[in-house]
């Protein structure tokens, strides 16, 4: 994304920037207050006092700012539980998506055989099915395997295939990379799969890197699938946990959008560490994180 | 000069076998390679679709195998006034915050794509609301929409106005869901900017040759440019909208009187609550029928709005 802005010489060349561009600063102002306020309304209850939160009018800044409630999230739900289970799937099914994502993208991108385009014209397809059509099989599959309240049903799709568009973007990155190292290792003797590992591989870190990304968010923000597999409170992930909240007595606000902000601080450090690919991610795929 | 060829030519295809033996090689290993998905395809995607349409024709219970019942499932959904609810609460949702959302997001876009100091700053910030994972955004807007503590009825009190009930109201649960997923428009623009930032500057050049101003600009060059990035927006907005579900369940559990019941809420309720899975399948079908034909309609009628480059059909 280009962001070039003319520096100003004068003051003047800055004056005629502000006169012809006051408006965009205006709603820029406007807009960014109206996105940025529930944000800061997370922060400000999180770390409310109980007595606070209940004050009206609301207040923006916390009177006495209570850092207690982050840990008193944990003593209240097994929290911590959620954070190594959500830690555990999204771990695992990141990497059977990025893993499997890339096998099938390097047979669809760089191997000749028969079929290969229509199963391609397939892949493309199977984007558009909604996966509710599928929820109840699925579940009765996985019932019928014994997997329920596990983390299999979590895991184990995520090795078969990793999702038709993490497919579809790496084929067209690994299509665009060129041939000829491929051709002077085959001569040389390589396999398809000495090639796979150490030419076509290495060159593709980027889009690997935005797979792995948006893999990690779809799993770290699951809420569907935890919600339909897993019953014990000791198998939640934190999306769930989040719930725990609601169920008690009377909500307690504090506490929930304490819980809320560390839910989403993982989020928050991989975009301002791989804010490149994550731009790049977003347009190429149109998933919104 | 001729027989030099042939020999050539036979010469060449002498080595064909081991370049046969290659090819043969390298089509195994694709299909190898692919074999993850392939699998997968099966198992997860066409199987369970298969067994889904079965399913709707059948009563199934989980508990016992399912039992043939023709069209039953169907003929009831035409008369089960709650799908019909659950369909019309789905629609309107989808009715206003899809165009909603593209005109918003739009014209968020053209904001972003100014040339002002600190854009890059602005741009983070309209896309952090899509940061925040689903369930703790929505809780955030719970929160928010709580109408006697919340941040929404102490800003209205401020000014004056003694704010609705939202969730809790009939008539306002679903314009609140909207509302909502208005806070998310970061996504679409980060897609329409990049689309944007793409179209050559030639175009406006000679737009501005000709005389035509900023209002100029917009309509012959940057709308028509951007209607592919409009309708790929425009599709993934319908199959998101026909899918929303952890939203009402968490905000408001399809109520206030069935005022927010969406479509695979009801269908939800009735496979994991009820254990009808059956008609819950039944409902999925038709679900999954509304959302193809909707698509291909928009595809259909593509071609009348959306302008591809070198398009010769295009007139």
């Amino acid at each position: 994304m280009r962001t070039t802005v003319d520096t100003y010489r004068r003051p003047s060349d800055a004056r005629r920037h502000f006169g012809q561009f006051w408006w965009v600063y205006l709603l820029l102002i406007l807009f960014g207050t109206l996105m940025m306020a529930p944000l800061f309304w997370l922060l400000s209850s999180s770390l409310k006092t109980e007595g606070a939160i209940f004050r009206l009018p609301p207040e923006w800044i916390p009177n006495p700012i209570r850092w207690s409630n982050y840990s008193e999230v944990f003593d209240r739900i097994p929290f911590a539980r959620g954070w190594w289970n959500s830690t555990v799937v999204t771990t695992l099914a990141t990497l059977g998506q990025v893993i499997s994502a890339a096998f099938v993208a390097f047979g669809f991108a760089r191997l000749r055989f028969p079929g290969r385009d229509a199963l391609f014209l397939v892949l493309i397809a199977t984007v558009m099915i909604p996966y509710h059509v599928t929820l109840i099989p699925t579940y009765v599959l996985f019932r019928e395997l014994d997997w329920l309240d596990s983390f299999l049903p979590l895991i184990v799709p995520a090795w078969f295939g990793g999702g038709a568009l993490y497919i579809f973007l790496l084929r067209q990155f690994f299509m665009r990379l060129s041939f000829e190292l491929d051709d002077a290792a085959r001569v040389d003797g390589a396999s398809i799969w000495q090639i796979f590992i150490g030419i076509v591989l290495p060159q593709s870190k980027p889009a690997l890197g935005v797979v792995a990304i948006f893999s990690f968010l779809a799993h770290w923000n699951d809420f569907f699938g935890p919600f339909i597999y897993l019953n014990s409170t000791d198998k939640y992930t934190l999306p769930l946990m989040l719930r725990l909240f609601q169920s008690l007595e009377s909500t307690e606000w504090h506490l929930l959008m304490a819980a809320s902000v560390m839910t989403a601080i993982p989020c928050i450090v991989l975009y301002f560490v791989a804010q490149r690919y994550f731009i790049q991610g977003v347009v190429f795929t149109g998933l919104k994180g | 000069m001729a027989t030099a060829s042939k020999t050539l030519v036979q010469g060449l295809t002498t080595t064909k076998p081991p370049f046969l033996n290659h090819r043969r090689r390298e089509a195994i290993g694709g299909y190898l390679f692919i074999l993850p998905w392939i699998i997968g395809v099966v198992v997860f995607l066409l199987g369970p679709i298969a067994a889904s349409f079965y399913f709707s024709l059948t009563n199934y219970q989980v508990v016992k195998a399912p039992e043939w019942a023709g069209l039953a499932n169907y003929r009831r959904l035409l008369n089960d006034d709650l799908f019909w609810q659950a369909l019309k609460v789905t629609t309107i949702y989808v009715a206003i915050s899809v165009p909603l959302g593209l005109v918003l997001s739009f014209l968020v876009a053209l904001l972003m794509n100014q040339r002002v100091k600190g854009i890059g700053f602005w741009r983070t910030i309209f896309y952090l609301p899509n940061l925040i994972p689903l369930v703790a955004g929505t809780m955030l807007w719970l929160w928010m929409f709580n109408p006697q503590f919340g941040l929404i009825n102490g800003f209205l009190a401020r000014i004056g106005i003694d704010g609705p009930l939202w969730l809790q109201s009939q008539q306002w649960a679903l314009p609140s869901l909207i509302i909502m997923n208005l806070w998310g428009v970061g996504g679409a623009t980060l897609i329409y900017l990049a689309g944007l930032q793409g179209i050559p500057t030639d175009l406006y050049d000679a737009v501005a040759v000709d005389g035509g101003g900023a209002w100029a600009k917009l309509w012959t060059i940057t709308i028509p440019q951007m209607t592919p990035v409009i309708f790929y927006n425009l599709v993934l907005g319908l199959i998101a909208g026909f899918q929303v579900f952890a939203q009402p369940l968490i905000l408001t559990g399809g109520g206030p009187r069935y005022s927010t019941l969406f479509v695979v809420l009801y269908l939800y309720q009735n496979a994991f609550a009820n254990f009808r899975m059956g008609y819950a399948s039944a409902i999925a079908w038709a679900l999954f029928l509304i959302i193809l034909v909707l698509t291909l309609i928009i595809f259909k009628f593509s071609n009348a709005w959306v302008y591809y480059e070198g398009d010769t059909r295009k007139r």
